[in-house]
């Protein structure tokens, strides 16, 4: 800042005194330099907005326009540096209603332009704060586009966020090749919840009378009714799943990912969801068994890395998109209905419908890429949701997913909406 | 990747079944919007282009009804039949008549065609000849359009509304001013662009708002709603099928709270200061909106407040068609809407459409931004004296652009560079610098077009931010940002000598021309220096979904990273410079002739590259040229785009003033300019240089001088002898051209008008009084010269080519007089080494010819023209820039196909109290074309469609000047043969019966009452004819011209106007008003020739 020091600024009419630096635009104000490089050498030039030194983790891109704070405390982003593309992020702060678990999970975060001051009457803090606080590099000024059309061509890739500077170029590019991805890890025991816990926070009241989509505006009668009992398998599982499902009238409990099959059975659930999740699908073999043995005896419900879970668990195999699908506006077709629904998606693995057994169908395609979006083995009561039906963030076509599973599991079927359970 | 088995196969974009339900139609009839007006532009080309393709790849027949010939969508070969006809419920049900449509589309076409759509409808004609309503059903305008019941269906639905009462007559104002209190806004049913709509803070203003909203609203209707000024206002572009798939195309956040209309807004895309969790509300309730009003398939635009202390939220509008806004949003991501609302129109589903820019996913997805787009409007006060630039709920703006940016800084610093206002950034005007505190204050509170400017002199003054907040209700944040580019502009002039810092502010937006005001120096110094500092401009695609996938259009606009997308050069390429932002004197004409040009560049083997930065227009469509570069029309972006491209030359003779403005810096840039050189253009814009070529040739021009000084000026108005017409140099649209009576008169217009342009010279010429004015345009290759027509205007000189009525062939001209104007033509085209267009302007006076003025570029009455004979003038224009000569394109003169009347449209219904009086100013915003076996049809045509309703009998009232009394007795003796009953001031009628003709003696307003005004509000008066000479200050029969516009009477304000309405009257009333597609008026030219040859 010393080299700004300022004149008598007469030549453009400003009064005397010093420049608030508060005002300047931060490029302007000296930033620091960041680096990211990735496991294939290359190597991007941004500035850093906080003094942690470095993190490594897989480069992935997300495309949504809102929703930051949800996306930065999804678990399902652990072991992963996040590069958002939408070209502000920051505006809005952070606050209590918009986490999606108890802290930040991304391992480094890549933005174009990050806002310090937040305007937006529910902020109680700004999001660099919140981050910092945590020790995670946040990085701006990168081109994220060109970022992204590199991870296009060549898959999300690891990488090594450097914030600190102490490190040569060199040095970082092969810390990035050390770098783990997540192909062949189990993330799931270190963001899931070590012992079961009730949940009883509905959805965000602020939505009420904005026309009642997807039928999250009533939760029924709670008052009198507990619900039916869901036990919800914690693989690293987003608040909005479980407000969704308390939203649809359920009595919800999470359990720690690696609970038995007999302990859940053991407290008599009208049905099981199995939660989305970081990691490579292929390694979360003990979650997987688990579902194996609650098909057929309790209706299950699995969303994205419990999607693919259940696809392994039904003899599918998985295997890893060329770049994942992260974002906001993902066409989901239903195949049974021809109805089109805009997504919300977040994964890197999907279930390869070429080897789904007997009995099990493809019940959802992306209609970008054909991929899997969801999968039933009917005569089983299971089904998985590739996408994230929940929102939060995103758009909210696919919620009556939760008030159709608490139909089937209320043992209701067929369209007898509102009877009570037996 | 290794657990990746066998990666990829497993993907493959699905098919969709392919739906059975598609409507079963065979012809369809697509309406236009019709003339320019301020709050229905050129949005509707885009939209109607679009449209009428998509319709017409499916194998329909495609039949398209608009009055307007400066479209594109009117070019003959878009549609199957077009038919330049008014866009009114008898001529639409005529056409639907004799094409045998089984279907009528009226979602492209702005609120004129969904008004004529549901009078076809409700009078039955629709069920009559079988036409079925594509895209929205009446029952759902009806749901949008009408506040009550659309408030009513919302509450229904449980979406918040305001507290509102609708009114329909004066009794029940009080009632509903006590439910729903102050500050209320008044808003007319039924009227465009928010006209008549009023806010109101107290009993005593809406006493008075209330009694002009009645009036404003054709049903007399007006609803009274609460106020929720300073609220954040937010609009979404959705789209729905008929499978009840519902996308979002767009958000928009408006920077301007509530309160400004939408249209007079600064905008941002997408939506920025909403959480995921908010956004989402206003996506749910936008759909649940276009469920129950019923809008089945095809697109609307919702728009929405919301209180920025709570976050409580309402509905606040939907239009159920596309709109200026769906312009905005499909050019904000790539998402062509009008194309995507006709196939839904036709039952297709959203996932069975391509996506257009991908060419790999469907439409069913919403489109992801990776950069921030931020629109400003243009405004045209200057033009109107005495008018408040204050800002409601009116709209007001004649124009906008749009810019493109890697961040709002960057968009923002863009589109200010774009509007052409003069100002290069953020750096006060001098009347803005010059504000006293308070007056600075007044600035920021009150929306005006100045307020942008305001704001960065308060940040200079050392306002605080929270005041800022607190007097511009803007949100906080874009305060901040806005600010921190004005504290930026004092670090970059102290760090001058760094080129990191210059490389930053790059970045950030600033532009070279900017950067030079700030650091000192020239333009192209900073360009040297920040280009050296690394700082390059690269371009990225817009491509609807932030990377995600690879795009095919390349739809590009310019930043500062690191990734250079524009595709390759496989082609030479030439690059057209577009016209900016629509404004009064450079409006959709231009547009239209930028995009014949890309035709041009086409049919000679070159890749058509546009530059232009208006939303609105077809020419920035994606697929309207090769390569589209959305980029503001700048020295700076003009040289960056040229060397991206590595083009072989500019095109600047379609772009209007624009590009010329650019045609010099550009040469002395190194860059080819095509076509006429930049030299021949400054030629002729040089008024002793042009003089002189006219003495070589021996050409007649009024008396003329140049002068500097207000001494210069009255020396020269006694020398040359009063009326004078005076003009600053170097202007479009005649802005500050005046006719100047006297001495103090000089003065006083030197006062108002000079100090606007201190840089350039004022012309002073000898008025030709009552002389008849010429438009020719004629094609030159350098070599031979063809004529494309030659347009009589029916007011006499004096009056602004652009609002003068005109026709094609001229009516009056003696033939030798009509031979010496073509020669003139030919021998100026030669002289000033034309390669393109030129325009000549002529004045006929006893059977002399003047030269007014010429312009070696396209003109204006191009496209009119080009309609009139057939003839794609400015494609040939572009390929003879290209090289090719005429005798190889087998050009010849124009010859019209008919008789064709070209009629302008005025925006006095949007400026209360200015004196609907044309003069050497332009004021209008738009034209309509009539065309006819006569010229009391094509006139009667041209009328209906200006929205004139002639009326076939009744009373006609005269007031004359006494220069026109001479032929007043020939004039009313017209009407008198029509049977109108004669009325008339004492003067005129004094002189009519002085020739024998009787005449009643109506009170003018100053003569007590019952006087003229209340005459008409009674219904006793049906035309007025109301002529004026002298100045402003002299001009009486304000009260008489403003009283007929109020009150729904057509009137004339000229005597030649007057003979030619008479004419159109005799018409009307033989019959009804035959109309004939433009394809077989065409054949009639080319059977012609080939009779001919």
């Amino acid at each position: 800042m010393s080299r700004h020091a300022v004149g008598n600024g007469a030549r453009v009419g400003y009064p005397a005194g010093p420049v608030d630096s508060s005002l300047l635009p931060p490029i302007l104000a000296g930033p620091r330099r960041a680096r990211l490089a990735l496991s294939d050498g290359t190597l991007l030039h941004g500035f850093a907005a906080v003094r942690a030194a470095w993190a490594d983790g897989e480069v992935v891109f997300n495309t949504s326009m809102t929703g930051y704070q949800e996306m930065l405390t999804d678990p399902s982003y652990h072991g992963q540096i996040l590069v958002l593309t939408t070209p502000h992020v920051g505006i809005v702060g952070v606050n209590r209603d918009d986490q999606e678990s108890g802290r930040a999970w991304v391992r480094g975060l890549i933005v174009p332009d990050l806002s310090t001051a937040p305007s937006n009457w529910r902020s109680e803090g700004g999001v660099l704060e919140r981050l910092a606080a945590q020790g995670v590099p946040v990085a701006w000024g990168f081109d994220t586009r060109a970022l992204v059309l590199h991870l296009r061509e060549h898959g999300a890739l690891p990488g090594v966020l450097d914030c600190g500077g102490a490190l040569s170029d060199g040095e970082l590019v092969e810390r990035a090749r050390a770098a783990r991805g997540t192909d062949g890890c189990d993330l799931t025991g270190e963001v899931g919840c070590t012992a079961p816990e009730g949940w009883s926070e509905g959805p965000w009241p602020g939505w009420a009378g904005s026309g009642g989509v997807g039928g999250w505006s009533d939760p029924g009668p709670r008052a009198t009714d507990p619900g039916p009992r869901i036990l919800v398998v914690d693989c690293g599982v987003k608040r909005s799943i479980l407000r969704r499902l308390v939203g649809a009238g359920a009595d919800v409990s999470v359990v720690p990912p690696r609970t038995a099959a007999a302990d859940i059975l053991g407290v008599e659930p009208a049905g099981v969801v199995v939660s989305n999740g970081p990691g490579d699908p292929a390694a979360v073999a003990q979650v997987a068994e688990t579902m194996r043995e609650l098909l057929g005896r309790v209706p299950l419900l699995g969303i994205c890395l419990g999607h693919q879970l259940l696809g392994r668990a039904l003899g599918a195999t998985t295997f890893k998109l060329p770049f994942g699908h992260h974002g906001g506006n993902h066409p989901v077709r239903d195949e049974a209905t021809g109805a089109v629904w805009i997504t919300s998606q977040n994964h890197n693995y999907a279930v390869d419908p070429r080897t789904l057994p007997a009995g099990a169908r493809v019940t959802m395609t992306n209609l970008t890429d054909g991929s899997v979006e969801g999968i039933a083995a009917d005569e089983l009561g299971a089904e998985g949701i590739q996408f994230h039906p929940e929102a939060g963030p995103g758009p909210h076509d696919a919620l009556s997913v939760f008030s159709r599973f608490l139909e089937r599991c209320r043992g209701e079927g067929r369209g007898k909406r509102g009877e009570k359970d037996p | 990747m290794s657990a990746s088995s066998d990666r990829g196969s497993p993907l493959s974009p699905p098919r969709s079944p392919l739906s059975l339900g598609r409507v079963g139609v065979r012809c369809v009839c697509v309406l236009g919007a019709g003339p320019i007006r301020i709050g229905q532009a050129c949005e509707f080309d885009y939209s109607g282009v679009q449209g009428v393709q998509a319709l017409r790849e499916e194998g329909l027949r495609v039949v398209l009804v608009n009055s307007n010939p400066a479209t594109i969508m009117t070019d003959p070969e878009r549609a199957d039949a077009t038919y330049i006809e008014p866009v009114t419920a008898d001529v639409v049900a005529a056409i639907l008549e004799s094409e045998k449509c089984d279907a009528l589309l009226p979602t492209l076409g702005g609120q004129t065609a969904l008004n004529v759509a549901v009078e076809l409808a409700e009078r039955g004609v629709l069920d009559r000849l079988g036409v079925k309503l594509l895209g929205a059903s009446v029952e759902a305008i009806r749901t949008a359009e009408d506040r009550e019941r659309f408030r009513e269906a919302m509450r229904r639905a449980g979406v918040p509304v305001l507290p509102s009462v609708t009114v329909a007559s004066l009794a029940k104002a009080d009632e509903a001013a006590a439910v729903v209190g102050f500050p209320a806004i008044l808003r007319p049913s039924f009227t465009l662009g928010g006209t008549g709509a009023a806010m109101v803070y107290n009993r005593d203003e809406y006493a008075v708002a209330i009694r002009q909203a009645l009036a404003a609203s054709p049903v007399s209707e007006v609803l009274v709603e609460r106020s929720v000024e300073g609220w954040k206002e937010y609009e979404l572009e959705v789209m729905r099928d008929r499978a009840d798939t519902v996308v979002i195309v767009c958000s928009i956040e408006n920077l301007d709270a509530m309160g400004v209309h939408t249209g007079d807004s600064i905008t941002v895309a997408p939506a920025l200061t909403l959480t995921d969790k908010e956004y989402q509300v206003l996506r749910d309730a936008a759909a649940t909106c276009l469920r129950t009003v019923g809008v089945e398939t095809g697109g609307a635009n919702v728009q929405f407040g919301v209180d920025p202390a709570t976050g409580e939220w309402v509905i606040i509008e939907m239009n159920p068609r596309v709109s200026r806004s769906s312009a905005l949003a499909s050019k904000a991501t790539g998402f062509p809407i009008a194309r995507i609302a006709a196939k839904l129109a036709l039952g297709y589903r959203l996932d069975e459409l391509e996506n257009a820019i991908t060419r790999s996913t469907p439409t069913s997805f919403e489109p992801a931004l990776d950069y921030v787009v931020v629109k400003i409007p243009r405004f045209a006060f200057e033009k109107f004296a005495g008018v408040a630039d204050t800002l409601g709920t009116s709209m007001k703006s004649v124009g906008e652009v749009m810019a493109i940016g890697a961040g709002f800084e960057e968009a923002l610093l863009k589109a200010v560079r774009s509007l052409e206002s003069g100002r290069v950034g953020l750096g006060a005007p001098p009347h803005v610098a010059a504000l006293d505190d308070e007056g600075l204050g007044e600035r920021l509170r009150i929306a005006n077009p100045d307020r942008l400017w305001a704001f960065a002199e308060a940040v200079r003054r050392g306002w605080e931010l929270p005041r800022l907040a607190r007097e511009t209700r803007w949100d906080p944040w874009f305060v901040h940002r806005i600010a921190s580019l004005v504290v930026a502009e004092r670090v970059l002039a102290e760090g001058r000598d760094d080129g990191a810092l210059l490389a930053a502010a790059k970045r950030l937006g600033f532009g070279d021309a900017d950067l030079a005001r700030i650091v000192g120096g020239e333009e192209a110094e900073v360009r040297a220096r920040r280009t050296a500092a690394g700082a390059v401009r690269r371009y990225r695609k817009v491509d609807t979904c932030a990377g995600e996938f690879a795009a095919a259009t390349p739809y590009l606009y310019g930043s500062f990273g690191t990734l250079d997308e524009a595709p390759p050069r496989v082609r030479p390429a030439v690059v057209i410079l577009g016209s900016g932002p629509v404004r009064i004197g450079q409006g959709i004409e231009f547009d239209a002739c930028c995009v014949h040009a890309v035709a041009g560049l086409r049919a000679q083997g070159r890749d058509a590259v546009m530059v232009n930065c208006n939303p609105e227009t077809v020419s920035t469509d994606w697929d309207a040229a090769d390569r589209l570069y959305f980029e503001p029309l700048t020295m700076e972006e003009v040289l960056d785009v040229v060397a991206r491209e590595e083009a072989e030359g500019v095109m600047v003779q379609f772009g209007g003033q624009t590009p010329l403005k650019l045609a010099r810096g550009l040469a002395a840039a190194g860059v080819r300019v095509l076509g006429t050189s930049p030299d021949a253009i400054h030629l002729a814009e040089d008024r002793e240089r042009f003089a002189e070529v006219l003495g070589r040739l021996g050409l007649r021009q009024a008396p003329g001088e140049t002068v500097f000084s207000i001494d210069e000026a009255r020396a020269a108005g006694s020398r040359l002898g009063f009326p004078v017409l005076v003009r600053p140099s170097y202007v479009l649209g005649g802005r500050g051209m005046e006719v100047v009576f006297g001495e103090s008169e000089l003065a006083s217009y030197w006062r108002r008008e000079v100090v606007a342009t201190p840089e350039h010279p004022v012309l002073i010429d000898r008025f030709l009084e009552r002389a008849v004015e010429i438009d020719v345009d004629a094609l030159s290759d350098g070599h031979d010269v063809v004529i494309c027509g030659v347009l009589e205007h029916i007011e006499e000189a004096g009056i602004h080519s652009g609002d003068s009525s005109c026709v094609l062939p001229s009516v009056s001209l003696a033939l030798e007089v009509s031979a010496e104007v073509r020669r003139i033509a030919r021998l100026l085209a030669r002289e000033l080494g034309v390669v393109g267009l030129i325009n000549v302007q002529l004045a006929v006076r006893d059977g002399v010819v003047y030269v007014l003025e010429a312009n070696p570029r396209a003109s204006r009455t191009v496209p009119f023209i080009s309609k009139a004979t057939g003839v794609p003038w400015a494609s040939l224009a572009a390929q003879v820039s290209c090289g090719a000569t005429l005798k190889e394109l087998g050009v010849h003169d124009g010859v019209p196909a008919g008789v064709a009347v070209k009629m302008p449209v005025f925006p006095w219904d949007r400026f209360p109290g200015v004196d609907p009086l044309t003069g050497p100013e332009m004021l209008s915003t738009g034209e309509v074309m009539g065309l006819a076996d006569s010229f009391g049809e094509a006139f009667a045509k041209a009328a209906l469609g200006a929205g004139l309703k002639l009326p076939l009998a009744g009373a006609v009232f005269l007031s004359l000047a006494d220069t026109d009394k001479s032929r007043a007795a020939a004039l009313a003796a017209r009407f008198e043969e029509l049977g109108f009953e004669l009325l008339g001031t004492a003067g005129t009628v004094a002189t009519l019966s002085a020739a024998g003709i009787h005449a009643g003696v109506v009170r003018k307003v100053s003569e007590g009452r019952p006087h003229v005004v209340d005459r008409m509000v009674n219904g006793e008066i049906q035309l007025v004819i109301n002529t004026a000479t002298g100045s402003r200050a002299h001009r009486d029969g304000i009260a008489i011209r403003r009283g007929a516009l109020e009150h729904g009477v057509p009137y004339v304000a000229t005597v030649p106007g007057a003979f030619a309405t008479a004419e159109a009257i005799a018409a009307l009333r033989r019959g009804q008003l035959s109309v004939r597609p433009l394809q077989r008026w065409h054949e009639r030219v080319r059977i012609g020739q080939s009779f001919k040859s």
